[in-house]
């Protein structure tokens, strides 16, 4: 039993990198990450109701401080999307990059708590031992935001350019339409289609994972003693600091990347 | 890092707050933003015609002032024509009644040295007479020559 408390830095890593997971069926595939899940929606909610109810009462005379924020954070997607975007954006591919803009950088943000401090207020505040605050260093939460964007990508490929189109892109371009090069045009759009969610969604959690791993390890120095206590406050505050840029720049790629995807699927080669 | 039902839940939260998006933040805000350019584009396109019509304002007065310049400058003329036309008149006028009080002066001057002429014509025929009556006097009778005498003094006269 002494063993099983006495806390080594690998049970300390371990801990902090492990979900709270209910079973929801049989199977490993039916593992729910109920941590991941429960603080993403919450974070969700925050992040677009606050949205929303500065939007509800949004006036076109002199706006407040809090409409004026929102507005410039929305003119700002806006004004990237229509950028890259050239059909009517208000429709759809606006307010999803909104969505993502917001909710991505608020889960990524989540990144920036003290870690043990949230820890803590998990186990002895809301009783759950595994608690991991931070969605995105989730592999499931980037992939589920990157192959919505793919379904979409493909769904818009499809509804703008119809059926055939699509099948016509996917086997004739980008070599020739020479019978002779769809095998190989086919393979190419494949590798495209297979990269595209990937590097997307492992762009982002690596980037949050790898800035979560290093909050642990000056975590883990900051145990070892005062000296230990007084550089990791210093390089913990340091890579926080930095690392506001890192969850801002990661969100705003992984939107900029959405809206290139789902533009690249409007358009025909 | 293990795949499972998480993503599928996530990807169930994403679609969700994309709808939410959608259908309640986006329309309303845009709606706002649109209206305030409206009212901005308004407000500039108001700004411009103010600027317009004051520089034709400006046109105007200029006009205005300049025909004002052009009358004045005809009413300072005319006026000037028309003090020469008095002095002018007066002057006339003034000659005009100077002859006619020369000619009255001449008139009473010719008359005066018509009656001192008469009254030394008068005195000389007295002095004449009576010059002659001592003469006469003692040679003549003034009886005898009264008609004589008259007949002098008549042709004195």
């Amino acid at each position: 039993m002494a063993a099983d408390t006495e806390l080594t830095p690998t049970k300390y890593i371990d801990h902090h990198l492990t979900h709270m997971t209910v079973q929801v069926q049989e199977g490993a595939f039916w593992a729910l990450h109920i941590d991941t899940l429960v603080t993403s929606i919450l974070l969700g909610i925050l992040g677009m109701g606050f949205v929303w109810l500065v939007v509800r009462k949004a006036t076109p005379g002199v706006p407040s401080k809090r409409q004026a924020f929102v507005e410039l954070m929305i003119e700002f997607i806006d004004n990237e999307v229509k950028n890259t975007f050239h059909g009517n954006r208000h429709v759809f591919v606006a307010p999803t990059a909104l969505t993502i803009f917001v909710w991505v950088l608020l889960m990524n943000t989540m990144d920036i708590m003290p870690i043990d401090i949230t820890a803590w207020v998990t186990e002895n505040v809301f009783g759950l031992h595994y608690w991991k605050i931070v969605p995105t260093t989730d592999v499931n939460t980037t992939f589920a935001l990157a192959l919505s964007i793919w379904f979409l990508m493909i769904f818009f490929s499809v509804k703008v350019k119809g059926l055939g189109g699509w099948m016509y892109e996917l086997f004739c371009t980008p070599f020739g339409k020479n019978p002779l090069l769809w095998i190989l045009n086919l393979l190419f759009n494949f590798i495209e289609y297979v990269s595209k969610p990937l590097s997307h969604s492992l762009r982002l959690f690596g980037n949050i994972y790898a800035g979560e791993i290093i909050f642990l390890l000056i975590g883990m120095w900051a145990a070892t003693g005062v000296a230990g206590a007084f550089f990791g406050a210093i390089l913990g505050a340091g890579w926080a600091i930095f690392h506001i840029l890192i969850v801002t720049l990661q969100a705003f790629i992984f939107m900029m990347l959405s809206v290139v995807y789902i533009s690249m699927a409007h358009e025909s080669h | 890092m293990n795949i499972n039902f998480t993503l599928i839940s996530q990807a169930l939260a994403f679609s969700t707050f994309i709808w939410f998006t959608v259908k309640f933040v986006w329309p309303p805000l845009l709606r706002a933003i649109e209206e305030r350019q409206k009212t901005i584009a308004d407000g500039l396109a108001a700004g411009e015609r103010g600027r317009h019509e004051l520089e034709l304002a400006g046109q105007r007065s200029s006009e205005i002032l300049k025909e004002a310049k052009q009358q004045a400058s005809e009413i300072i003329l005319q006026a000037e024509k028309r003090a020469s036309e008095i002095v002018e008149e007066a002057k006339n006028a003034a000659k005009v009644e100077g002859d006619r009080i020369i000619a009255g002066a001449k008139a009473e001057i010719d008359h005066e040295i018509f009656s001192a002429k008469e009254s030394l014509r008068q005195h000389a025929a007295n002095l004449a007479i009576a010059g002659a009556t001592k003469i006469l006097r003692k040679e003549v009778d003034a009886n005898v020559h009264a008609e004589l005498l008259a007949s002098i003094e008549e042709d004195l006269k």
